[in-house]
C-alpha cells in the first residue's frame, strides 16, 4: 500500500446558493493512478480547481504529505508541487515545446533566458516519460497533433519536481492510437512516484490504467475504491445512481440533498 | 507508436528525417547537426506550410527595385537609394514599436496622431525656447501636465517602472522651463510618448476596451491636441537647431559608417557564430554550420559593399558639393532593431510578449501578469513613436498641423505588415519593420519618380498592403488547418 501523498477531508464548496461539494475526502496515494469519475456536473472539476488553488474551499482539511496545508492560489498549489494539466491544453501555438515547457518560469542566466539549460532540461524530461513521437524539442506546438499536445502538457507538469499531478479529461479529443499514448504517459507518472488523478468518463480509460476510482455523484464522494474491486457496470451505477448494491451512498431518502 | 506531425504536411522535413524519426530514440535527432540540404528542404516545407517569414517581403522589395531600376534611370543611383532610407525611416520606426503591439493581436491607430503630439511639442519647445506655457496656454499647458502625471501614476500602478519615470520626467522637463536645446527636446518628446502609451495601455489592459475603440478615439483626440497647441501656429521650422535638422538629413562621416559596419554587421556575424558554436558544444538543436558560415559572410559582404557604396561622393553635382557617409538614420534604426530584438528574442519579458499574444489564457494559467505586458505594449509603441517623430520632423524640416496624420499610421502598420508581423498575433519581428518600411518606401519613392501623383501612388500603396494582409491571413488558415 502507496503512503497517501494528498488527502482532502470534508470538502464543501458553494458557488451562491448552489452548493457544489458536500464534505468531499479524496486520498491520493503516490505512485498510483487515481480517477475521478462522476456525470457531468457532480463537481469533477470544482474539485480538481479547489485542490489546484483556483477556487477557494468554504470548509474542510488538506493534508499534504500528512501536513496539513493551506493554497489559496495557484502558485501555491505549484509550489507544494501540485500541477493541474487542464482539458483545453493551455499551450501557446506560437511558441515551440521548450518555451511551452517553461512557460511562466523560465530559467535566466544573468537576466537572460537560459536557453541551453531549458532545451536540456525539456529534453531530458521528455526522454524519462520515453516520449519519442516528437522530432525535436523545437518544433512549434501548431505543428504537433493533439497527441503531441497532450504529452507536452503533462511533461510540462512533471518538470517542476512535481509530486501530484491532476489532469482532467486528457484522452477526451483523442483518436484510438493517440489516447494510448497518454495514457502509457500517465502510468509512467505514477511509476515515477508521482500521485496522479485522472478524470475522465471513459470507463475503458478508466479500468485500464488506474488504481483507484472514486466516483463523485452530485457533489459527494460515492465510494473510493481499488479498481480490482470494482466492475465496470457498478462503476456505471455509483456514476448514475450514486450506488451499487452495498456500494457507494445510503439510499437517497436517508441521504437528503 | 509513431504519431507523425500532421500540421503542414511538409514540415516533417524530407524524407531521411521523417524516416529516421521514430527510430531515434529520445531526442537524439535534437543533438545531431542537420546536413544543409535537410535544413533547406525544411526551410521549403516550413515555407510551404505557411510560415512564410520575410519572404514575401524580400521577394517584393527584389521586384520593385528591378522594375523601378528598368524604368527609371534616377532610382538605382546612390543618392536616391540614400534618400530613400531616410524618406521611410520616420515611419519605419513608428512601424517597429506597433510591432509589439500586433504581437498582442492588439492594434494601436493612435501611433501616428501619437507621434504628432510629441512632435509637436518638441517644437513648440524648440520654438519658444523652452517655455510652453505662454504658447499652450495656462488650461491646455497644465491639462497637459496633469495627463503626464496621471499616466505615469497608471503605470506605477501597474509597476511598469520605466514607463513611469520617462512620463513623470516629461512632466518635469515642461514645468522645469529649461531653455530650447535639441537634446533635452528629444528627451521630451519621448517622455510624452511613453505618457501616452501609459494611458492607451491602461485604457486597454484594465478598462477592458478593444484597443481598436481606444486608439481610434485617441487618434481623433491626439489630432485635436496637435491643432490645439500648434494649429495657429503654422510651420513651425526646427531648421534652426542643426542637431535636430540633422538627424534625417545629414550622414556620419567616413570613419564613423566604417564603425558602424563594424558594430552592426560585424556585430551581427559575432553574434551568430559566436551562439552557433555555443549551441554545437552544448549537444543543443542548431542549424547547419555552413548555412550559419554562409549567412553570416553574406550580411558582412552586402554590409561593406553598402558602406563602401555610402561613403562614396553621391551628390547629383560632384563639382559643387560633397555628399557621402551613412545617413544617421541607419544607425538609429539599426540600434532600435537590435535592441527591439534582443528584447523580444532573448528576455522573459519577450518570451512573455509572445505567449499572450499566442494564448492569453494560457499564459495567464503559467503565472504571467497578462495586464502588464499588455499595457507595457503600448508604452513601447508610443514611445518608439516619438523617437519616430523626431525623424520624420527631422526630415521635413518643420512640423505643423498635420503632423503624424494623414499616411503615417497606414504606412506604419502597413510596414509591420508587409514584413510578415500577423495582425492576429503572437508572430512578427522587429526586422518586419524594417522590411516592410522599405517595401513601402521603395514604393513611394519609385513610383514618385516615375512621375505618378498622389492618387496613383495611394491606391497602389493601398493595395500592396492588402496584399500583404491576404498573405498574412492565407498563410494564417494554412498553418492552423490540420
Amino acid at each position: 500500500m502507496n503512503e497517501p501523498i494528498l488527502e482532502l477531508r470534508g470538502i464543501n464548496k458553494s458557488f451562491g446558493p448552489v452548493h457544489v461539494l458536500h464534505d468531499v475526502d479524496l486520498t491520493v496515494r503516490a505512485g498510483e493512478v487515481t480517477a475521478l469519475v462522476g456525470d457531468n456536473g457532480a463537481g469533477k472539476s470544482t474539485l480538481v480547481k479547489c485542490i489546484a488553488g483556483i477556487h477557494g474551499m468554504d470548509s474542510g482539511e488538506v493534508l499534504f504529505e500528512g501536513q496539513p496545508v493551506h493554497v489559496h492560489n495557484p502558485r501555491q498549489a505549484a509550489a507544494l508541487g501540485i500541477e493541474v494539466v487542464y482539458q483545453d491544453l493551455a499551450l501557446c501555438e506560437n511558441l515551440d515545446i521548450v518555451q511551452n515547457m517553461f512557460l511562466g518560469r523560465e530559467r535566466t542566466d544573468n537576466g537572460l533566458l537560459d536557453e541551453a539549460a531549458m532545451e536540456l532540461a525539456a529534453r531530458k524530461t521528455l526522454a524519462s516519460l520515453s516520449v519519442r513521437t516528437v522530432k525535436s524539442v523545437r518544433t512549434l506546438v501548431s505543428a504537433l497533433s493533439g497527441g503531441q499536445r497532450q504529452t507536452v502538457a503533462i511533461a510540462k507538469s512533471v518538470l517542476w519536481d512535481s509530486k501530484v499531478v491532476l489532469l482532467d479529461e486528457p484522452t477526451a479529443a483523442l483518436g484510438v492510437a493517440q489516447t494510448r499514448q497518454v495514457l502509457d504517459l500517465v502510468r509512467r507518472l505514477a511509476e515515477q512516484g508521482l500521485g496522479v488523478v485522472l478524470i475522465s468518463h471513459n470507463m475503458n480509460d478508466v479500468f485500464e490504467v488506474s488504481d483507484r476510482i472514486a466516483t463523485l455523484f452530485l457533489g459527494r464522494m460515492a465510494a473510493q475504491l481499488p479498481t480490482k474491486d470494482l466492475t465496470h457496470s457498478q462503476v456505471v451505477e455509483l456514476i448514475t445512481a450514486g450506488r451499487s448494491g452495498d456500494l457507494g451512498l445510503a439510499r437517497p431518502d436517508v441521504a437528503t440533498v | 507508436m509513431t504519431d507523425s506531425p500532421t500540421a503542414p504536411p511538409a514540415t516533417s522535413a524530407g524524407p531521411g528525417v521523417a524516416d529516421t524519426g521514430s527510430a531515434i530514440s529520445d531526442f537524439g535527432i535534437d543533438t545531431t547537426s542537420r546536413s544543409t540540404g535537410e535544413a533547406l528542404r525544411d526551410y521549403v516545407g516550413r515555407v510551404r506550410g505557411g510560415e512564410l517569414g520575410p519572404l514575401p517581403a524580400l521577394l517584393g522589395l527584389a521586384i520593385l527595385l528591378v522594375i523601378f531600376s528598368s524604368l527609371s534611370g534616377n532610382f538605382f543611383t546612390l543618392n536616391n537609394i540614400a534618400n530613400l532610407m531616410s524618406q521611410g525611416a520616420g515611419e519605419t520606426i513608428i512601424a517597429m514599436g506597433i510591432v509589439f503591439v500586433l504581437l498582442l493581436g492588439e492594434i494601436d491607430l493612435s501611433a501616428g496622431t501619437a507621434s504628432g503630439v510629441t512632435a509637436a511639442v518638441l517644437a513648440l519647445h524648440l520654438f519658444n525656447d523652452g517655455n510652453l506655457l505662454k504658447p499652450m496656454g495656462t488650461a491646455v499647458y497644465y491639462a497637459f501636465v496633469i495627463v503626464l502625471v496621471v499616466a505615469a501614476l497608471l503605470a506605477a500602478f501597474m509597476r511598469i517602472w520605466i514607463g513611469a519615470v520617462f512620463a513623470i520626467a516629461g512632466a518635469g522637463i515642461m514645468l522645469s522651463g529649461l531653455g530650447a536645446n535639441p537634446w533635452l527636446e528629444m528627451v521630451l518628446a519621448v517622455c510624452v510618448g511613453t505618457g501616452i502609451g501609459c494611458l492607451t495601455g491602461f485604457l486597454v489592459s484594465k478598462v477592458g476596451m478593444p484597443s481598436f475603440v481606444v486608439t481610434l478615439a485617441l487618434f481623433i483626440a491626439w489630432y485635436g491636441v496637435i491643432l490645439q497647441i500648434i494649429g495657429g501656429l503654422g510651420e513651425l521650422s526646427i531648421r534652426q537647431s542643426p542637431v535636430l535638422f540633422d538627424v534625417a538629413n545629414s550622414n556620419l562621416d567616413a570613419l564613423g559608417s566604417w564603425i558602424v559596419f563594424v558594430a552592426g554587421a560585424g556585430g551581427f556575424a559575432a553574434v551568430v557564430l559566436f551562439r552557433h558554436f555555443r549551441r554545437l558544444n552544448k549537444g543543443l538543436v542548431a542549424q547547419p554550420t555552413t548555412l550559419v558560415v554562409v549567412k553570416a559572410i553574406v550580411v558582412l559582404a552586402l554590409g561593406a559593399g553598402a558602406t563602401y557604396l555610402l561613403t562614396l561622393n553621391r551628390s547629383p553635382n560632384p563639382d559643387l558639393t560633397t555628399i557621402s557617409g551613412v545617413p544617421y538614420v541607419v544607425p538609429i534604426i539599426l540600434a532600435l532593431l537590435v535592441i527591439g530584438t534582443f528584447v523580444l528574442d532573448r528576455t522573459r519579458y519577450g518570451r512573455h510578449i509572445y505567449a499572450v499574444g499566442g494564448n492569453r489564457e494560457a499564459a495567464r494559467r503559467a503565472g504571467i501578469n497578462v495586464d502588464k505586458i499588455r499595457m507595457s505594449v503600448f508604452v513601447i509603441c508610443s514611445s518608439v513613436a516619438a523617437v519616430g517623430a523626431i525623424v520624420f520632423s527631422s526630415k521635413v524640416g518643420e512640423v505643423d498641423g498635420t503632423a503624424g496624420n494623414g499616411n503615417t499610421l497606414l504606412f506604419a502598420v502597413g510596414a509591420a505588415v508587409i514584413g510578415g508581423t500577423s495582425l492576429f498575433g503572437g508572430k512578427g519581428r522587429v526586422r518586419d519593420a524594417v522590411l516592410g518600411g522599405a517595401v513601402l518606401a521603395t514604393v513611394q519613392n519609385g513610383l514618385g519618380l516615375l512621375g505618378f501623383q498622389a492618387a496613383p501612388v495611394n491606391i497602389i500603396t493601398g493595395l500592396v498592403l492588402l496584399v500583404a494582409a491576404a498573405v498574412d491571413a492565407l498563410s494564417r488558415r494554412k498553418t492552423i488547418a490540420h
